[in-house]
C-alpha cells in the first residue's frame, strides 16, 4: 500500500492506455512520454505496461507500507527518501515506513514513478489509465488527492540498477518537432506555412493531456478554418480562426471541425509532452517515408532501453 | 501513425454509409496493419502500424475496399429506443423551439419523437452520437450563444443535426427533452451505449417516468429497448 501526504498539481494512475475505444468517443489515454514511463517499469522489474503515476510540474509525497522499489525518470526533479535526496532513472528500494518525496520539475514538465508490481486499481475497458474528462480508469477516474491510499500487485524487490545516462532522456531547451504536413495543410496560405514552419511556438498554461496550446505566429488560412468534423490523430495539429497552433494528444477528442496543418510524429509526442508552459518548441515538416524511418528508430531505441522489456510478463 | 480516407465533402446519409461499410469491410477482412478505426460524417480516419503494412500498400487496399464499401456490405443495424421527457424543465428550449418554428410545443414533440434518426458516428465527448433524420420542418440554425453547460441526456436540435449530449459539457443546440439513460457511463462494463450506424427513436415519456426510469438507471437495473 502506498499512502498519498501530497499529491502533487497533477498526479494520475497511467498504464499503456486503452486503444480501440476511439470509435466510440473514448481517446487512448496512457502517459505522454511513453519511453520515460516504460523505463521507470523496467527498472523496478515491472513488464512494460504496469500502471504508475504520472505527475505534472510537481511530484508527489507519499510513504509505503511494505518493502519495495520505486524509480522517477521523465521531467528533471529532486528526488528525496526520508529527507536524502536519491537519484532519479535508478531503481531506489524503500523499507516500510519509507517516505518518497519528488519536488517541483527543474527542467521538464512531466515526471514518472515507477512502483514495484504496479498500482492495483480497477481496469476500465481493459486498462487502468487514467481519462480525466470522461471520469475513467484510475483511481475512480481522477487525479490523485492527499489520503489516498493505492495498493501494489505483490512482486519481489528487483535488484537495483541505474539506467545508462546515454539512455536517459535529455530535456531540449526548444525542441525541434517533426511533423508530417497535413491532412488539411492545403487550407492553408504558403505563408501560412512558412509561418508554421518558421516558428518558434510558445507553450501556453492552458495546455494539458488533451492539447497542447500554442502561441506564435500566425498562420493564415487561406479559405475558412472549419471543415466538416472528422477524425483527429495523435499529434494532430489543429489551426483555428485565431491562426495558432494546438496539438492534441492522448487525451484528445476523437473528431474535431477545425482544419489540421499537419500531424506530429508519435515519437515525437513524448518531448512535446516534456514542455513546460513558456518554453519555446520548432516544427520541421518530414515526409512519410522518414516519419515511418523515425519511427522505428525510436522503436528500436526504446526495446533495449533498461534492458528491454522483461521477458514473461507476471502472473498479475 | 494514421492516415484519412476521404469519401466526399458533404455531409449525407449516402456517403456517410460508405465510410461505415469502408470501417465493416476492413474489419471483416482483418487488413493487416490496421489497428484502430473512427468513423466520422464523410472520412475515415485509419490508424496503422507502419512495420506490418507500408504506407503505399495500405493507401491500394483502402481504395481497392473504398470502391466496395456501399450499403449492401452493411449488416443489419440495431434499432435503439430512448425514453424522453419533453417538460420544458428538461427541454429548456422547447418553448423557443417551438415559436420560432411557429408550432405548437406538442406538435414540435410530435415531429421530434415521430422520426428516426441514424447515427453517424459517435465522437466529440464519450458516447456522444452525431445523428441525421431530423424532419425539414423543424429545424433550426444553432443557438446564437451556446450554452456552457448542458446537462447529460439533454436531446439537441442543430440545424440538420441531432444529438444527445452524453456527459456535462458546453453546446449549442437547441434541447427538447433529456432521456435518463446514460450514453455514458465510466463504471459499466461498455461504457457507451450508441455505436455508429444504430437507428434511434425517441418515446415521450412524462416526468413520473422519467423520475422512475432515472432511479432504475442508477440502480443498474435499466436497460433500454434495443431490437
Amino acid at each position: 500500500m502506498i499512502h498519498i501526504v501530497d499529491p502533487g498539481p497533477q498526479t494520475t494512475v497511467q498504464d499503456l492506455g486503452r486503444p480501440g475505444q476511439l470509435r466510440y468517443g473514448i481517446p487512448p489515454s496512457g502517459p505522454m512520454d511513453v519511453r520515460a514511463f516504460v523505463i521507470a517499469n523496467r527498472l523496478v522489474g515491472n513488464a512494460d505496461g504496469a500502471a504508475g503515476l504520472e505527475c505534472t510540474l510537481m511530484g508527489p509525497r507519499f510513504t509505503v507500507d511494505n518493502a519495495c522499489a520505486i524509480a522517477v525518470t521523465g521531467a528533471e526533479a529532486p528526488v528525496t527518501v526520508n529527507g536524502a535526496a536519491a537519484e532519479p532513472w535508478t531503481t531506489l528500494a524503500l523499507a516500510p515506513g519509507d517516505t518518497v518525496r519528488v519536488a517541483a520539475t527543474r527542467v521538464g514538465l512531466r515526471i514518472y514513478v515507477a512502483l514495484s508490481g504496479g498500482l492495483d486499481v480497477p481496469a476500465a475497458l481493459r486498462s487502468r489509465a487514467t481519462y480525466l474528462r470522461g471520469r475513467l480508469g484510475g483511481l475512480e477516474g481522477r487525479a490523485l488527492k492527499r489520503d489516498d491510499a493505492l495498493r501494489l500487485f505483490p512482486a519481489p524487490v528487483p535488484p537495483p540498477r541505474r539506467l545508462a545516462p546515454s539512455e536517459m532522456s535529455a530535456i531540449e531547451a526548444e525542441p525541434e518537432i517533426r511533423v508530417v504536413l497535413g491532412p488539411e495543410a492545403d487550407r492553408f496560405t504558403s505563408d501560412g506555412i512558412a509561418a508554421f514552419l518558421g516558428g518558434p511556438y510558445e507553450m501556453l498554461p492552458q495546455s494539458d493531456r488533451m492539447g497542447a496550446r500554442l502561441k506564435g505566429p500566425r498562420i493564415a488560412h487561406a479559405r475558412g478554418h472549419d471543415i466538416i468534423s472528422d477524425g483527429i490523430a495523435l499529434g494532430s495539429i489543429q489551426v483555428p480562426g485565431d491562426g495558432q497552433p494546438i496539438v492534441l494528444l492522448v487525451d484528445r477528442q476523437s473528431t474535431g471541425g477545425y482544419t489540421k496543418i499537419a500531424t506530429v510524429g508519435s515519437f515525437d509526442i513524448g518531448r512535446i509532452g516534456q514542455v513546460k508552459p513558456g518554453q519555446r518548441v520548432r516544427f520541421r515538416a518530414v515526409d512519410v517515408a522518414e516519419a515511418h524511418r523515425l519511427r522505428a528508430a525510436w522503436r528500436t531505441t526504446l526495446a533495449t532501453a533498461a534492458g528491454g522489456p522483461l521477458a514473461v510478463a507476471p502472473a498479475a | 501513425m494514421a492516415l484519412c480516407v476521404e469519401l466526399g465533402d458533404e455531409i449525407s446519409a449516402e456517403v456517410n454509409t460508405r465510410v461505415r461499410a469502408l470501417e465493416y469491410l476492413i474489419q471483416a477482412k482483418a487488413l493487416p496493419g490496421v489497428v484502430e478505426t473512427v468513423p466520422s460524417f464523410r472520412s475515415l480516419l485509419v490508424y496503422y502500424e507502419p512495420e506490418q503494412v507500408g504506407f503505399d500498400a495500405l493507401c491500394a487496399a483502402l481504395g481497392e475496399l473504398a470502391e466496395q464499401a456501399g450499403t449492401s456490405v452493411l449488416p443489419p443495424s440495431r434499432l435503439v429506443e430512448l425514453p424522453c421527457c419533453y417538460e420544458p424543465e428538461f427541454g429548456l428550449d422547447l418553448v423557443a423551439a417551438a415559436e420560432r418554428l411557429r408550432l405548437s410545443t406538442d406538435e414540435l414533440v410530435r415531429l421530434h419523437a415521430g422520426a428516426e434518426y441514424l447515427v453517424y458516428f459517435v465522437g466529440f465527448t464519450p458516447g456522444l452520437p452525431y445523428m441525421a433524420g431530423v424532419p425539414e420542418r423543424i429545424r433550426l440554425p444553432r443557438l446564437e450563444t451556446p450554452r456552457v453547460k448542458v446537462p447529460p441526456g439533454s436531446a439537441g436540435l442543430g440545424g440538420a443535426q441531432y444529438c444527445i449530449y452524453s456527459v456535462e459539457s458546453p453546446g449549442g443546440y437547441w434541447l427538447l427533452g433529456r432521456t435518463p439513460v446514460r450514453l455514458y457511463d465510466p463504471e459499466a462494463a461498455e461504457p457507451t451505449l450508441l455505436r455508429p450506424g444504430d437507428r434511434v427513436r425517441m418515446r415521450p415519456i412524462d416526468r413520473a417516468e422519467y423520475e422512475a426510469i432515472a432511479a432504475r438507471v442508477a440502480a443498474r437495473t435499466y436497460a433500454p429497448a434495443i431490437a
